[in-house]
């Protein structure tokens, strides 16, 4: 093969991989977007029907309760302007807290109740993750919480 | 008084390290000698400040200094001493401090071994890692300041974050950022060939074991990384696709691709221009994850508080650095040429299409971590890419891979026969079939995935097996067939380790992928669970008082057909400074299964929710990734590497243009 062919060849085969890779990509990136929605959003029914997406805010103080099995948790989740009430049935991470932001991921069934296959514990310093942060922000109400547990603060 | 020594000794190493990057490439360029004779001191003296730097901080630390910012928001007096050194790099500024320590590490190393090359090339390699130490001793000194006071100073600190407070965190960072850096050694071995115009074989025998060093230290890096979140996280998972993860696997996939390239360069003068790029890429990628992961754009227990100065800093640094070397390369890659013709079906086709894969699947980690960062960015919508997507897009781009992984090292080079391989690797293809097929079956469950992840790892070791054969038949002399394997050298040797360590990771990720089981379940105190024939018999909580934290440990008696195999102790613990919850999962590993048992929450009476995994076969995974890093190491141990370093005694000190080996 000449150098000349060999180069298109070259190239070619780069191009196969890359319009393979492309399409898996494209294809595969389609149905594995998770798109985050704040509660109000939520409440309104703003939301795609029958496909898991993310919601994120704040926890409501004392909305927390535990059904006889030990497992299946209810809770509620607020932007401080509308409230989502979640069901779970697992382990909830280590840093779920009453009061604190919390980012669920799972379906609204109808009733507007969500159903959360999946709780996420990710945050911050402040005990809020960015997407939480951002629906209370957004929901412009009390602002962003401030970090009054911390023993120092820089200055 | 200590922190300032050490933020001193940061901006003397930041002159020494603008003398460095300047003085020896512009002697390089005009052929003075004296000039570039300048890298070598320049590089261990650089070293000896930011060890000293370096040392102070640490001294911070242990001395439980808290008028020094850094200090109290990282550690705290109850710390144990081993954490709170640890806790050097357990935030921004110290594992930016860290990166520069090891940097400073690789440059000692380069100016000691390598007496072998050229002067220029010395000193422009030299050069080149000092203009990268330029970089981010001034983002230190400008933003990052390790060594700020903070006046009046903290009565106590606010503590390490009680995830960090794990043997795996002392070393896991050192290992990754070894790797991590290691790679600006292959890419200043690059920039210097593109400055210097010069490329040859020599220059890929050069670099090399420095690349395949990297790459070991990435890879024991990345599986200490994984390791960690399996045990420390309490979920049991061992790969997230969580973009800190993909920050350093991406580096890690571009390093690989790079390793193999360069063995083509070596052997075949071929690919040169190819291994360039990706040295630059893989570096590339390098910076950009250790900024994606310290700069706090990912929320993750890596991440800290966001400064825009940083980001802007960041931004602007990595886009010199990427677009200057992209620059350079454009201009002077023309001229490297090509190397010599090969066919499609040769060790080069499969090597390229090898790289090619590896660079897709790097491209699509790449565009599943980005491209949320993006849309963030530019206010489009929060979106977050799950795992799925990277499981369907990876899966079908290595299966190919690692089946031309095979077949790859009993091609020969330049032009082999199709016909003959297949005649070749016909046994090795039904031997990895049918075990494939029937393994599962045997075991009792059977679907699609399992048989390929089989027969994928078989597949791999069965063609070791006949190419091992082979060789052994052709070896000459050596008697027995103990002194012909001996006579096979060791950078062959590397190569069959790595690759079964790629298919004994392979077995790993399918078995606990098809057979693991797992339960979340509320167990009262005396209540026995079943699981994967396993009984766990919970006996109750107590608390247990540790030095910076209380914990309420869980004591579980696990017994099989009747027999006692372990008694398990997970914890839940919470510490005092941040008053933060921790779960601390018990595991019993084994040969063949992972039992591992992590606390939920605490019930009423006593009861609490637990979670029990039986994993089969996970502790291969980083089995598998410990045995690809010592193939590494076995691979750089070769003697042609030691031969070319030697070479130097016998060379003629004169100008650059001579002295350079020959290709075998």
């Amino acid at each position: 093969m000449k150098p000349r062919q060999k180069r298109f060849m070259l190239i070619g085969l780069g191009l196969v991989a890359l319009a393979v890779a492309s399409a898996l990509v494209l294809n595969a990136f389609q149905s594995n977007l998770v798109f985050f929605y704040t509660p109000t959003q939520a409440a309104n029914g703003d939301v795609p029907q029958g496909r898991s997406f993310r919601i994120g805010g704040m926890v409501e103080a004392g909305s927390l309760t535990r059904e006889g099995d030990g497992l299946t948790v209810h809770f509620v989740v607020t932007d401080m302007a509308k409230r989502v009430p979640v069901t779970y049935k697992g382990i909830l991470p280590d840093l779920f807290k009453e009061g604190k932001g919390a980012v669920a991921q799972g379906q609204l069934i109808a009733g507007g109740t969500f159903v959360a296959s999946e709780v996420l514990a990710k945050h911050d310093e402040n005990y809020m993750p960015p997407e939480a942060a951002d629906a209370l922000a957004k929901a412009k109400t009390a602002g962003a919480q401030s970090s009054g547990t911390l023993v120092v603060n820089p200055r | 008084m200590i922190p300032e020594i050490g933020h001193y000794a940061l901006i003397l190493a930041l002159c020494v390290a603008v003398v460095q990057g300047t003085l020896p490439i512009y002697g390089a360029a005009v052929s003075n000698a004296s000039l570039m004779a300048v890298a070598k001191p320049a590089a261990r003296g650089q070293f000896l400040l930011v060890l000293l730097a370096f040392c102070c901080l640490g001294y911070a630390f242990a001395e439980k200094d808290f008028s020094v910012l850094y200090v109290a928001a990282t550690s705290n007096s109850q710390l144990p001493l081993h954490y709170r050194l640890a806790a050097i790099w357990g935030a921004h500024e110290g594992s930016l401090l860290l990166w520069m320590f090891i940097l400073s590490i690789w440059m000692v190393a380069v100016s000691f071994f390598s007496t072998h090359l050229p002067d220029a090339m010395r000193a422009r390699i030299l050069g080149v890692m000092g203009l990268v130490s330029v970089g981010f001793l001034l983002f230190m000194l400008t933003v990052s300041n390790p060594f700020e006071r903070l006046i009046p100073a903290a009565l106590d600190g606010r503590d390490l974050n009680p995830l960090l407070q794990d043997p795996g965190m002392v070393i896991h960072p050192p290992m990754l950022y070894m790797g991590y850096v290691g790679f600006s050694v292959a890419f200043s071995f690059a920039i210097a060939a593109l400055l210097g115009g010069t490329l040859d074989a020599a220059w890929a025998r050069w670099s090399r074991p420095w690349t395949t060093v990297a790459w070991c230290f990435m890879t024991v890096g990345v599986a200490m990384g994984s390791g960690w979140a399996y045990y420390e996280l309490g979920w049991g998972g061992w790969w997230f696709w969580d973009p800190v993860e993909n920050a350093s696997f991406m580096p890690w996939l571009a390093g690989t691709a790079l390793m193999h390239s360069l063995a083509v360069t070596d052997k075949r003068g071929g690919f040169k221009a190819w291994s360039v790029l990706l040295a630059i890429m893989a570096f590339s990628l390098s910076l950009l994850g250790t900024f994606l992961v310290r700069s706090g754009v990912l929320t993750s227990v890596h991440a800290f508080a966001t400064d825009p100065k940083r980001g802007l800093f960041i931004l602007v640094f990595l886009a010199v650095v990427i677009g200057g070397s992209l620059v350079l390369y454009a201009w002077r890659a023309p001229r490297v040429g090509l190397g010599g013709g090969f066919a499609m079906i040769s060790r080069e086709g499969m090597l390229l299409a090898n790289n090619v894969l590896l660079v897709a699947a790097l491209g699509s980690v790449l565009l599943g971590t980005l491209y949320p960062l993006f849309l963030d960015a530019l206010d489009l919508g929060k979106i977050s890419v799950g795992p799925p997507y990277f499981d369907t897009v990876f899966l079908p781009l290595m299966t190919p891979a690692i089946f031309l992984m095979g077949i790859g090292p009993l091609a020969q080079w330049k032009q082999a026969s199709l016909p003959a391989l297949a005649i070749r690797l016909r046994w090795a293809f039904g031997v990895s079939l049918v075990t494939a097929v029937a393994v599962p079956w045997l075991m009792g469950q059977w679907t699609p995935l399992i048989s390929l992840g089989l027969l994928l790892a078989f597949w791999i070791l069965t063609t070791i097996v006949v190419d091992l054969r082979e060789r052994l038949l052709q070896a000459e002399g050596g008697g027995g067939i103990g002194g012909r394997l001996a006579m096979l050298p060791r950078a062959y040797w590397g190569m069959v380790l790595a690759h079964c360590g790629v298919a004994l990771f392979i077995v790993g990720v399918t078995m606990v992928k098809g057979f693991e089981v797992e339960q979340d379940v509320r167990m009262n105190v005396g209540e026995t669970a079943t699981l994967g024939g396993y009984m766990f018999h919970f006996d109750g909580t107590q608390q247990v008082n540790g030095p910076n934290y209380v914990a309420a440990r869980g004591t579980f008696r696990v017994t099989k057909d009747g027999g006692e195999v372990t008694v398990m102790y997970p914890e839940k613990r919470r510490y005092f400074v941040q008053n933060q919850t921790m779960t601390e999962a018990a595991i019993s590993p084994g040969l063949l299964r992972d039992l591992y048992v992590s606390l939920g929450e605490p019930l009423e009476g006593g009861a609490w929710s637990v979670r029990l995994y039986h994993k089969p076969f996970i502790d291969w995974i980083w089995g598998g990734c410990l045995v690809m890093a010592s193939g590494g190491v076995l691979a750089v141990s070769d003697r042609r590497y030691r031969l070319a370093w030697r070479r130097k005694e016998a060379a003629v000190p004169a100008t650059a243009q001579i002295a350079r080996p020959t290709v075998s």
